[in-house]
């Protein structure tokens, strides 16, 4: 069960080897988490994710999960929550794809919008039906500012972001009411693998930043959380600015 | 139940509602039974489901000992009533889902009162019972459990059984928060009274050993006794107090006009706080302007005061749903006991919470008797501190953690009615009974048709 501080005692990770994550399930051990479920494709860097989370007292289990395998979720994600109550499912598998290369290879970017948005769809769906069966838990959604408005330069990933957001956004208010908290999380740059190479945007943050984000959206039972906060605003702007001139801007 | 609850139609097909506790954090769905006969509670147990039922009442629990996430949750207020008064004898048969405020418009007539009353007479019998409560008047009289007579209970297998104290069902089932079974009936011996009002003397107390000292010294000539505690006063001022101690007025008391009529139960009803107010609406400089007024207003001393029932143990009840106050991230209690000879303990918790400006305006300390016979009863001989805290403020689930641990280091305990977040592995430490409760719902509810979500945090 969740405490009066949102904080819960078992985490179901979808996308286990997330740096995200993984900052978050460390975070949260160190409050209240006991019994933590990475899934995810089963490779070395998933094992040694398990045995990092396990050096700091949990109880951790490995699931292969595949995002690009919807059929799989029911029953991949049906034996986990046959073991007990999931208090909270952090949604934070996600590809950022290589606008270039998948702007000329088409199969390329439907990978992108697949394990972005199908595969979340499905997973999301499984998910929302357990926790409103045990009546309570949080269901935590990775979006990106990218989804808030599609830029020239990661369009293919930025859409597929926005669909698993409205996705997201929707879904929280059919479980409002419920006992089920959905939170949307949209962080600006994140400073991980996934981004290693590119360049930095303004405000970029760190998955640790990321994390400490919900820990306090949970504590506030947040629908939305921007990391950091001031991109709340600045996506606000940047939302009403005509065609002409944000296609213009150097992000 | 309208305060602590939220329908909302949903796309979902299970027919669930929204419950919290009194503290108004971490929401959960249940399916929301109101029976209203015993074969009707009979019912709503066998068929509650595979993720069971608890028993509820007023509600006034302060964190998730009445919600059951994705269960079946019993309302008992509708079952409600008082089936025979014994008016020289001064026993009640009621049912368990009689308010302590109906027992009171009943009782009080026939020159009869509650034994205990928390601070809120919106509790019912059931509710006083399943978390053994305890009132001003500990220190004399015990927890309320200890003035029921019998009890019936509905278990897991249907049956209803009538227990007596001194039996190892009723020993668990007082302060056993709903979990060995729901609550019928009760038989209760009450507290004879001459008047509807209470003699009250008050003095101001400038710290807190002064404090101790005087609890200490003078606590028995009083039947009640309470301090309300200012934890926002740092340096020589720490732990200033006012104490408020006193016992029904004698008819004798009262003067010509009111004796009259010594007996009628007034009280004040305030229009209710609103449905949305601020967050932060308690801060540190609203919260200790507010204590430090409190304290002023205080007389240094006086004694024999006339105050009504209501003013003297329910000020709160005069504002329905003041636990909106602290807006929608709700707020959290933290009541603990350390026994006597932990005074050092007390004075560091003390000094820990004055130090970091919790914005608490609602603290009092009390002097606790004897131990009750409940199995997971919260009364030790010592001192017991309470105090509510927004539970937005930033970093307080870790301080709670460290209080515990102090309060778990000298023998102490949390209060279960009171609990929203304590660590689970504390809990067998602060109970030492704790596993022959759980050998015993093992062994009476051997399929766990009895849970909640305190139960499940806990994993009581």
């Amino acid at each position: 069960m969740k405490d009066a501080f949102g904080l819960p005692q078992s985490l179901l990770v979808l996308g286990g080897t997330s740096e995200i994550a993984l900052a978050t399930a460390r975070r949260l051990i160190a409050r209240r988490t006991r019994t933590v479920w990475l899934a995810g494709r089963p490779s070395p860097a998933l094992e040694e994710a398990a045995g990092q989370l396990r050096g700091l007292g949990a109880d951790v289990h490995t699931v292969a999960f595949d995002a690009l395998d919807p059929t799989s979720h029911e029953a991949v994600l049906g034996k986990v929550f046959a073991e007990g109550d999931v208090d909270m499912v952090l949604l934070a598998f996600g590809l950022l794809g290589d606008q270039a290369r998948d702007e000329r290879d088409p199969q390329a970017a439907v990978r992108v919008a697949q394990t972005n948005y199908t595969g979340a769809v499905s997973a999301g769906l499984v998910c929302a039906r357990s926790l409103q069966a045990q009546g309570h838990g949080s269901l935590v959604v990775l979006s990106s500012v990218a989804g808030e408005r599609a830029r020239r330069a990661n369009f293919i990933y930025g859409s597929s972001k926005a669909g698993l957001d409205a996705f997201a956004q929707g879904l929280g208010d059919a479980l409002h009411g419920t006992g089920v908290h959905v939170m949307v999380v949209r962080p600006g740059f994140v400073r991980t693998r996934m981004t290693a190479g590119l360049p930095e945007s303004p405000l970029a943050t760190t998955p640790e930043a990321v994390a400490a984000a919900v820990e306090l959206g949970l504590r506030r039972r947040s629908e939305t959380v921007w990391v950091p906060g001031a991109l709340r605003v600045v996506m606000s702007a940047l939302r009403h600015l005509p065609r002409a001139v944000f296609r213009r801007l150097p992000v | 139940m309208s305060a602590d609850t939220d329908s909302t139609p949903h796309v979902t097909g299970l027919d669930h509602t929204t419950v919290t506790g009194w503290g108004r954090t971490a929401p959960s769905g249940a399916r929301l039974i109101r029976p209203r006969t015993y074969e009707e509670a009979a019912a709503a147990v066998r068929d509650c489901g595979a993720r069971g039922g608890i028993p509820r009442g007023l509600g006034r629990a302060y964190g998730d000992a009445a919600q059951n996430a994705g269960g079946a949750v019993l309302d008992m207020t509708g079952l409600d009533r008082v089936h025979a008064i014994d008016a020289d004898g001064g026993i009640v048969l009621c049912d368990a889902g009689v308010s302590l405020h109906r027992l009171m418009e009943v009782l009080l007539p026939l020159g009869w009162f509650v034994p205990v009353t928390p601070g809120t007479r919106y509790v019912t019998v059931g509710g006083a019972i399943g978390a053994d409560i305890h009132g001003k008047n500990h220190h004399v009289s015990g927890s309320f459990s200890r003035h029921v007579l019998s009890l019936e209970l509905l278990t897991a297998d249907g049956e209803i059984r009538t227990l007596v104290p001194g039996t190892p069902l009723f020993d668990a089932t007082a302060g056993g928060m709903g979990l060995t079974g729901v609550i019928l009936t009760a038989t209760i011996r009450l507290q004879p009274v001459e008047t509807a009002m209470m003699s009250v003397d008050t003095e101001r107390v400038a710290d807190l050993d002064d404090l101790m000292a005087r609890l200490a010294a003078t606590d028995h000539r009083y039947r009640y006794s309470v301090a309300w505690i200012d934890l926002l006063a740092r340096g020589a001022a720490t732990g200033r107090a006012v104490l408020t101690r006193g016992d029904h007025a004698p008819l004798d008391a009262l003067p010509a006009r009111a004796r009259r009529d010594p007996l009628s139960f007034r009280t004040l009803r305030l229009p209710s706080a609103p449905a949305v107010l601020p967050e932060g609406l308690l801060s540190r400089t609203t919260v200790g302007l507010f204590n430090e007024l409190w304290y002023r207003k205080a007389p240094r001393a006086r004694s024999g005061q006339l105050q009504r029932i209501s003013a003297f143990f329910h000020p709160l009840d005069g504002v329905p749903h003041w636990n909106r106050v602290y807006g929608r991230g709700g707020f959290v209690q933290y009541q603990f006991v350390v026994g006597h000879g932990q005074e050092d303990t007390l004075r560091r918790v003390v000094r820990r919470i004055s130090g970091r400006r919790c914005p608490s305006f609602l603290a009092v300390l009390k002097r606790f008797g004897e131990s009750d016979p409940g199995w997971l009863s919260f009364p030790v001989p010592g001192w017991t501190l309470a105090l509510d805290i927004p539970a937005g403020l930033p970093g307080l689930g870790a301080f709670l953690d460290e209080l515990d641990e102090e309060v778990a280091a000298a023998d102490g305990r949390v209060y279960l009615a009171k609990d929203a977040r304590l660590r689970p592995e504390l809990l067998a430490a602060m109970y030492p009974r704790l596993d022959d409760f759980r050998a015993l719902r093992a062994e009476l509810d051997p399929r766990g048709v009895f849970v909640s979500d305190l139960a499940r945090r806990l994993d009581l």
